[in-house]
């Protein structure tokens, strides 16, 4: 009998194919190079609600964050030499540079600890990334402003912050989805890092040296900044990719119940982070199966949709989405080919 | 200022051996400091978390905390000569793209770049004195130069470290950790440069009195265009360090060492005032920053919400600490 009951045991165990081994006891640090914007805030928040509660139900024992206090790479890289002395068994990890952090992770994959990046990613092979598909968010972006434009015209383009991969995907994606469609043409590039007030500092500084302007493309928390400045300027208000910050959907909703306004808007979740948790945590149970890339979908509001989502973002936030165990496994299945 | 000291300008001469001696006392304490602090730090890690004190526990906590005691070196030049230098940061990120592209590709471009630009900071120190320009303002502004040429070799991040430099940096003596006998070397080769030589005292006199020394003959150009040389030459020591750390660049990756470096310096026993520096104590003072920023706050486990700020305070508290000491010398 009691055989009987250990082998459906562990039938069950089998079948359930999760739990090959208990991560009970496992620790897993978060190490974050940045917490000064709405995003880094709202991913913050992601990952503080669901590891709280997975450390709750003894998923694992420890998950811990890590702020570095600037956004310099070698503090960082300091910072995850210091995760492995301090015994972690994973490190999810929001990196300052895709590749100066690569001696750092190196080391903590030679101390045999599992290392998950996302947003941010490192490109050193035995890390893990949860990759947004940033290039066709960029690409996506000209798409739609095809839709709201079709007569096309000037653009211009509002970069994130210079020297990151994801300014570098985001705009490789643009310049692509320009190409595609040759009745755009951007003739203006500022710097905005992401940011509502620098973007609109930047935007106002180079206004009066542009030309008519149909549309603004963006990286995210720079389309309300590029929006003051063309109101403050007094210029035609031109079609604004937004970036699901909470005061951008404010600004579009006001617009579209003035007169219709139509936008398109998309940003990287910041609950990514939640993912990037639950992936390490698979590869802490055992999992080898897992690919090295892993390609996520980015979040995305249409005209249709987006005041459904406005009352549940903070105030000053940013919409996010906060995943599942589930929703990772799945995740990891799409991308097993 | 203590009764005693008082009493004893009163009575020089009764007592001038007494003053002489506190004040001795206090100079020794003065010197020790950045050495106390920074045992103080270890300790603290060592409580915190006794596997980090070990071969490998050093080795990953100070190996990144060379390219910092090589910036504060850089900076201390410039502070002895009684200017500061905001732009050692960005410089440092333009070196390290430089080793990550140039030096790796094209080693002799690389070296004639990184010669060249110690030339430039040669000739920043030129114009400074020639010109009487405050140094803050020609080095901001070189700082957003140095950024942009960053930027422009290194568009997005990557390139790679020269392998010899790799293996420098991965270098694993027997017994004692790398960067512990890194650091030994620098701070004594600069030490004897600086404190031990009879130019180094005229570098340092020029900023600590420079009419003196010009009334006695010295030129003030030669002496600022070496202590900005110098400056360069560890700035580019600095970025190499960090790349064979690191083993890859970003545009961005030294720009916190302009305010490290000059609070290595300070923290070492070094003043604003020019002249008066500590070589060894700011590769201490770099240690100790390194080692209170990072290790010590990651293994105190402070909620996220306060780490900015604690890593802050822990930098105030340190740095209070020198200035409490060094105030009982007056």
């Amino acid at each position: 009998m009691k055989k009987l009951l250990a082998l459906s045991a562990l039938a069950a165990m089998l079948a359930s194919g999760t739990a090959l081994a208990d991560t009970s006891g496992k620790k897993i640090a978060f190490s974050n190079n940045y917490a000064g914007n709405s995003w880094r805030q709202a991913m913050l928040d992601s990952y503080g609600i669901v590891t709280k509660k997975a450390v709750a139900d003894k998923i694992v024992g420890a998950a811990d964050i890590f702020t570095t206090a600037d956004k310099e790479v070698p503090t960082q890289a300091a910072q995850v030499q210091n995760l492995i002395l301090q015994g972690y068994d994973a490190i999810v990890i929001n990196a300052a540079s895709p590749d100066a952090l690569n001696g750092a992770i190196k080391q903590a994959c030679d101390a045999g600890i599992t290392v998950v990046s996302f947003d941010g990613t490192v490109t050193e092979p035995c890390a893990y990334r949860v990759v947004v598909d940033f290039k066709d968010m960029g690409k996506q972006e000209v798409e739609q402003m095809a839709k709201f434009q079709p007569k096309g015209g000037n653009l211009l383009e509002i970069r994130g912050l210079a020297g990151t991969s994801i300014d570098d995907a985001i705009h490789a994606g643009i310049l692509e989805g320009v190409a595609a469609h040759p009745e755009f043409k951007i003739v203006g590039s500022v710097t905005g890092d992401w940011d509502q007030t620098t973007a609109q500092k930047a935007v106002a500084t180079i206004l009066p040296s542009l030309p008519d302007v149909v549309g603004i493309v963006d990286q995210g928390g720079d389309g309300y900044g590029a929006a003051q400045a063309f109101a403050a300027a007094g210029k035609p208000r031109p079609t604004i990719i937004m970036g699901n910050r909470q005061d951008e959907l404010k600004w579009w909703k006001e617009q579209k119940d003035k007169d219709g306004y139509k936008t398109w808007s998309a940003s990287i979740a910041p609950g990514v982070s939640s993912l990037a948790f639950w992936v390490a945590q698979q590869v802490l149970d055992g999992r080898k199966d897992i690919p090295h890339d892993l390609l996520v979908p980015y979040l995305a509001f249409t005209q249709d949709d987006f005041e459904a989502a406005l009352p549940k973002i903070k105030e000053g936030g940013v919409a996010t989405h906060e995943y599942t165990q589930e929703d990772a496994l799945a995740a990891i299945k799409a991308n097993i080919k | 200022m203590r009764p005693e000291m008082t009493a004893a300008s009163l009575e020089a001469t009764a007592r001038s051996s007494a003053e002489r001696g506190a004040l001795a006392r206090a100079r020794l304490l003065r010197g020790l400091l950045p050495a106390l602090s920074l045992a103080l730090v270890l300790l603290a890690i060592a409580w915190l978390n006794p596997r980090a004190i070990s071969y490998f526990g050093f080795s990953l906590m100070l190996n990144l905390a060379i390219p910092i005691a090589l910036a504060t070196i850089a900076q201390m030049f410039v502070i002895s000569g009684n200017e500061l230098d905001l732009s050692i940061g960005t410089f440092v990120g333009f070196v390290g793209c430089v080793t990550a592209t140039w030096l790796k590709d094209a080693p002799l471009i690389g070296v004639a770049i990184l010669l060249g630009s110690i030339g430039v900071y040669a000739l920043l120190g030129a114009l400074i004195h020639l010109r009487n320009l405050p140094s803050i303002v020609v080095t901001l502004g070189m700082s957003f130069v140095w950024q942009g040429l960053a930027i422009l070799v290194l568009p997005k991040p990557g390139g790679k470290a020269p392998d010899w430099l790799l293996a420098i940096m991965s270098f694993k003596p027997p017994f004692v950790p790398f960067p512990i006998i890194a650091a030994l070397l620098i701070g004594l080769v600069v030490h004897f440069g600086l404190m031990r030589t009879s130019y180094g005292v005229i570098l340092r006199g020029s900023g600590g009195n420079p009419a003196a020394l010009k009334r006695a003959g010295w030129s003030l150009l030669r002496t600022k265009i070496v202590l900005f040389a110098l400056a360069g030459l560890f700035g580019v020591l600095s970025g190499m360090a960090l790349i064979g750390i690191t083993t890859s660049a970003d545009a961005n990756i030294g720009n916190g060492y302009t305010l490290l470096s000059i609070a290595g310096v300070i923290l070492g026993g070094g003043e604003f005032v020019g002249g008066r520096v500590s070589p060894i104590g700011a590769v201490i003072g770099a240690l100790t920053l390194a080692l209170a920023a990072s290790p010590l706050l990651t293994f105190m486990h402070i909620p996220p919400d306060w780490q900015v700020a604690a890593n802050g305070a822990i930098l105030i508290i340190v740095l209070a600490a020198r200035v409490l000491i060094s105030r009982r010398e007056r």
